[in-house]
């Protein structure tokens, strides 16, 4: 059988096109839902809660120390099992290996675009929460190769556990230190009975974060740390000049974390 | 044709090695669906019918996860108008609350490890 160029040339193009017709149906095949059902957003019985943007404004004057912080703390942790890995009894050596979702830290690590060489002595011994900036513009969801990471309409950055790969360059693109990976089970760190059983735990070898409780939005609820903190925090639409985070932000000056690398972050702090 | 004895014997063993496993199957019992305990109320409807949960009920998670975590829609509607919460957790193990004889029965008699309970809670809530 002897085949000149011209002959092949006919046969491979005839084959290329075959091919890739053949395969763009497949995957658009794929695509399609599977369900004969519908999806809404309509909760069963509560409204969700929605916004243009979610911001969250905390007044940090009307907490006097570590303390006032430890129920918000403990309700956001509790909320979506978050294991207490630092001093855990069965430890086994990973303390540098803490999950956090919601932490607490001294003024001139979370505000170190401050630079001001003295500040008052009540600023110097105050601590700061902190928690994921839920950037406008953010760092970590442009290098998640997975989109794992990935930004709602809402401005709430959040997460797909089921998609991460934990290859962490999240954590190196999170100019907040936002972002926790599971060195460890973290279900080894967690009671038998865990605090939540209506929410997953995660696994070994992925990163996690707060996602400004966007599943308790989703059903009606203000997310677990505004609800613990007895209006302290506040949260809202940054879009809307008549919510109640707009209005604090009038009446108030607030900063926010390390605004100078353009990342926009949606939690603003009254000192 | 060079080593004839050789090469028709190299392709005989390749095709009885090849074909080895159908040999085995006719020769073992014939597949058994696993008695599975579907859920204590033989009344309750679940999301979709049977015949679909059976074949797509993989797919149909996906698409739950993929509707509720980004496009922000928690709620099932079914073929017949029913509302369902989207969540594997609260929803399907409401009903299917025997893990072992449930899920586990027909996913080890098809050797499928699906990693959900490494993060999802079980029924019996605890991890």
């Amino acid at each position: 059988m002897k085949k000149n160029r011209r002959s092949f040339l006919k046969v491979a193009g005839l084959s290329v096109f075959a091919l890739s017709s053949g395969l763009g149906s497949l995957a658009g095949e794929a695509k399609a839902d599977v369900a004969p059902g519908k999806y809404e957003a309509e909760p069963l019985g509560r409204k969700p809660l929605a916004a243009k943007r979610w911001a969250m404004v905390i007044d940090t004057r009307k907490f006097k120390s570590a303390d006032d912080y430890k129920p918000l703390i403990d309700a956001c942790h509790k909320e979506h099992n978050v294991p207490r890995i630092r001093g855990a009894q069965n430890a086994e050596g990973h303390d540098d290996q803490e999950i956090k979702w919601l932490w607490l830290d001294k003024f001139d690590h979370a505000f170190p675009d401050e630079m001001n060489e003295y500040l008052t002595p009540k600023i110097k011994a105050q601590v700061f929460p902190m928690l994921c900036n839920h950037c406008t513009n953010p760092p970590c969801v442009r290098v998640c190769p997975t989109q794992a990471t990935y930004k709602l309409p809402n401005g709430i950055v959040t997460m797909d556990y089921h998609r991460c790969i934990g290859c962490r360059f999240c954590m190196a693109g999170c100019p907040y230190g936002a972002r926790s990976f599971n060195f460890v089970d973290p279900r080894k760190y967690l009671p038998e009975q865990v605090p939540n059983p209506k929410f997953p735990t995660r696994m070994i070898g992925v990163v996690e974060k707060c996602t400004f409780c966007v599943e308790r939005l989703d059903k009606g609820m203000m997310p677990a740390c505004v609800e613990a903190s007895g209006g302290r925090i506040l949260f809202g639409d940054l879009e809307d000049p008549n919510s109640v985070v707009r209005k604090a932000l009038a009446e108030n000056f607030t900063i926010r974390r390390k605004p100078s690398l353009g990342t926009q972050p949606g939690v603003y702090y009254i000192i | 044709m060079y080593n004839k004895t050789a090469v028709i014997a190299g392709i005989v063993a390749f095709l009885v090695i090849c074909s080895s496993p159908f040999w085995c199957g006719f020769s073992s019992d014939s597949y058994k669906k696993p008695e599975i305990v579907t859920q204590k109320d033989k009344n309750k409807e679940c999301v979709e019918d049977v015949a679909f949960m059976r074949a797509e009920h993989m797919q149909l998670l996906n698409e739950w996860r993929d509707q509720a975590l980004r496009n922000g829609s928690r709620v099932y509607v079914n073929a017949k108008g029913k509302k369902f919460d989207i969540s594997l957790q609260n929803t399907c193990l409401k009903c299917h609350n025997n893990y072992e004889e449930f899920c586990d029965k027909c996913h080890k008699t098809n050797n499928v490890e699906p990693y959900c309970w490494t993060c999802h809670i079980l029924p019996k809530g605890s991890k």
